[in-house]
């Protein structure tokens, strides 16, 4: 059958079962709208900033196993969702962006909106394609999946020129695709998996450490078998929050520059590491050469090579595909009788209880000002620990990981590598989306939230029910912290001044907007909030100013070297 | 540490761009990098010098393999290959000039390929410090231009980098 590129393109998304597709019109892109238009499999939705239409498929990808779809105009649209792009990239998140270009006998001659998209992206996303026929957007659509989901995950940029999607060819979706170029692997090597078997089960101090692979691989059911078969102590990064359950006893909690005091010790004195879908980052694992001061074995899995021996020499290396590697693992052990030494275990458990009775993250809520950690608490009471919970960047965001106990993954949403203030609100779309009927939560500030603040007017046009949990410090609270602890108590424009009545505000946008302002109206705002199943909203709490986020392991110091409380500065 | 890598790309546009954007963007040195087809036209093959500790062409290796164009990565310098390199050198040859200068030439098996009363301009292939030698061994006052390929490399013996 013959079609437009502009068909192709439309047919190609439903042929990939795509749900949603957010996005933004412009010139370039008016074709594809036009054939958006004449049908109802794929739904559009409109946001009010092309960041926020990546940021909102990224949302959606992060909390299905599915890849997230953006369309954007050329030019301005393209560049506008650059940022989200890279946020996709720095957290390994499958998306597929399609963007407008010029029309081809223009490209290279500063056309209007025209930028040269590819080489802009280049850096930031897994791959991108410039398609230059109409007969090859199928096939390039395919490959754009295909690289998304496949690997390590990440975002895949479909760069098409205007004219391409008036043109006509025949359409064949293509059943299959093949790329010489590329083949992930996706088993481990058995003689490794034989080995990393033998260190666990010889090991006195053993550790797990768990991050964002074990989300994005689905293999959180696995690990938490071994993990309990085992009988190890476990810790997750930020992006592995909910990748074993945190309310469970062998999980010491997130580790790293804001982790537990438990967390972070047992890591630096283990003597066996399983490492298992993380990259030894610098906000984990601190300064690299005391962190290689105590003498430990490493096991490492992961689908990328390159993240392998990186940062940290590892001495049992697994290239593969999480679920499949911790699969083998179990097998391996289930297949014989050998355990780990109960008695050196328990030793070590001992060790780790004294450390939890640090109790680092207790805080104290008094009956004037509300404490922010007070606020998520309540959160995680009321919502019984089962919300989706997205996030911005800053205090707030480390204070939900600290304080939201995740006992499942993909709940947690929120932007670790690349840490780009203005996720929170339109990712919390893109999960409402995928989970109609399910509570979402965005924890925010009030300086994040002001980044993609338009995007209320997409939530009431969808009518999403996101309960926004805004941290209101009057501060941009982690450069406020790090100014009073190291550049001696100089706010450099830290101060958040003219600060909008954000409950009035929401409500100009539609919404129900509530202020909070007492310690003793928490725990209600937040009932009255998940109650109103139909209704957006805002919460804005008047939260304690000079809250700092303990611990805190400085830049370049050790894992050791924490920062537990405001005494010890 | 100076290290050859050959490596088997995809014939794409960008291809290149991609390279060696990759080496710019996590601040790896590009010494020389040459690329042609191969005798199959959809493929390229690129031959890069970069130094840098093993830690850190390990790194190389591994970013370089993770490029989705790219088919094969080999490090030559980890066992013995071959590395040759073409120069074209234009020189001022005049006078007395001419006869010292075809000696040379001569010497390092060069070839003049181009010949006007005052310049001459010598084609040379072999190492990178064979070429390097002839240009210190002429006079610098007698050089006008010098125009460099990059090397290439091939391992020795049966070991071959094929798709």
């Amino acid at each position: 059958m013959v079609l437009t590129g502009a068909e192709i393109v439309i047919r190609c998304l439903q042929e990939e079962k795509v749900d949603y597709l957010f996005g933004y019109p412009g010139g370039s892109v008016l074709y594809i709208y036009d054939e958006l238009f004449k049908q109802d499999k794929v739904r559009h939705v409109l946001v009010r900033h092309e960041q926020a239409a990546v940021h909102a498929a990224d949302g959606y990808a992060r909390s299905t196993d599915k890849v997230g779809v953006a369309l954007v105009t050329s030019g301005p649209g393209a560049t506008n969702a650059v940022t989200g792009i890279a946020t996709a990239y720095c957290d390994s998140i499958p998306l597929v962006v399609i963007s407008g270009q010029v029309p081809s006998a223009v490209i290279g001659q500063d056309a209007f909106q025209e930028v040269d998209t590819v080489g802009i992206t280049r850096p930031c996303v897994k791959h991108n394609f410039l398609v230059r026929d109409v007969r090859d957007i199928a096939d390039t659509i395919k490959k754009a999946f295909y690289l998304a989901k496949t690997g390590r995950p990440g975002p895949v940029l479909v760069d098409i020129p205007k004219d391409i999607t008036a043109q006509k060819c025949e359409f064949e979706y293509p059943q299959t695709v093949s790329m010489r170029s590329y083949n992930p692997v996706v088993k481990g090597h058995h003689g490794q998996i034989k080995k990393a078997l033998q260190l666990l089960l010889g090991a006195r101090r053993p550790m797990v450490y768990i991050g964002g692979g074990v989300v994005l691989g689905d293999a959180a059911d696995k690990l938490t078998a071994l993990v309990r078969k085992l009988g190890f102590p476990c810790t997750n990064t930020l992006m592995g929050l909910g990748g074993y359950p945190a309310t469970d006893r062998q999980n010491v909690g997130m580790l790293g520059m804001h982790g537990t005091y438990e967390a972070n010790m047992a890591m630096h004195y283990c003597d066996v590491l399983l490492a298992v879908g993380a990259r030894f980052d610098d906000r984990v694992i601190g300064s690299p050469a005391h962190f290689a001061s105590e003498p430990r074995k490493i096991i490492h899995v992961d689908i990328d090579p390159s993240s392998i021996s990186k940062r940290v020499k590892v001495d049992v290396p697994i290239v593969g595909h999480v679920d499949e590697v911790l699969g083998e693992l179990l097998a391996l052990l289930d297949g014989t009788t050998e355990r780990p030494d109960e008695e050196s275990l328990g030793v070590w458990w001992k060790q780790i209880e004294e450390w939890r009775r640090r109790d680092c993250l207790k805080f104290n809520q008094g009956e004037e000002l509300i404490k922010p950690q007070f606020v998520i608490q309540k959160l995680w009471e009321v919502t019984g620990g089962d919300a989706f919970v997205t996030s911005d960047v800053g205090q707030h965001q480390m204070w939900a990981a600290q304080y939201y106990k995740f006992d499942k993954p993909r709940r947690w949403i929120n932007s670790g590598g690349l840490g780009t203030m203005g996720f929170g609100l339109p990712s919390a779309m893109g999960v409402q989306l995928a989970h109609p009927g399910s509570p979402v939560a965005c924890v925010t500030g009030e300086a994040s939230i002001q980044m993609n603040i338009q995007e209320l007017a997409t939530c009431r046009q969808f009518r999403l029910p996101i309960k926004v949990v805004m941290l209101n410090n009057r501060y941009l609270g982690m450069v406020r912290q790090w100014q009073e602890i190291f550049h001696g108590n100089r706010y450099s424009e830290s101060y958040m001044d003219s600060l909008p009545d954000f409950a009035r505000l929401a409500e100009a946008y539609g919404h129900v907007g509530i202020r909070v302002d007492k310690p003793g109206d928490v725990e209600g705002a937040l009932r009255e909030a998940f109650s109103r199943k139909n209704d957006l909203v805002f919460l804005d709490f008047q939260v304690d100013q000079t809250e700092n986020v303990y611990p805190m392991v400085q830049g370049g110091k050790g894992l050791t070297d924490m920062i537990l409380s405001a005494e010890d500065l | 540490m100076r290290h050859v890598i050959s490596l088997v790309i995809e014939n794409e546009s960008g291809a290149l761009s991609r390279v060696s954007g990759l080496f710019s963007a996590r601040g790896y040195n590009i010494e020389s990098l040459t690329v042609a087809p191969t005798e199959d036209a959809s493929l390229s093959r690129m031959t890069i010098v970069t130094s840098g500790s093993d830690d850190i062409v390990e790194q190389i290796t591994k970013q370089l393999n993770k490029l989705v164009e790219v088919v094969k990565v080999v490090d030559l310098s980890e066992s013995a290959h071959i590395e040759r390199e073409l120069m074209l050198i234009k020189v001022r040859a005049a006078g007395k000039d001419r006869e010292e200068i075809k000696r040379m030439a001569d010497i390092f098996r060069g070839r003049i390929i181009d010949v006007t009363d005052t310049t001459y301009v010598i084609e040379l292939t072999g190492t990178q410090a064979k070429l390097d030698s002839f240009v210190s061994a002429l006079d610098a006052a007698l050089i006008l231009e010098t125009v460099r390929s990059g090397i290439c490399g091939v391992a020795r013996g049966d070991r071959v980098l094929k798709v």
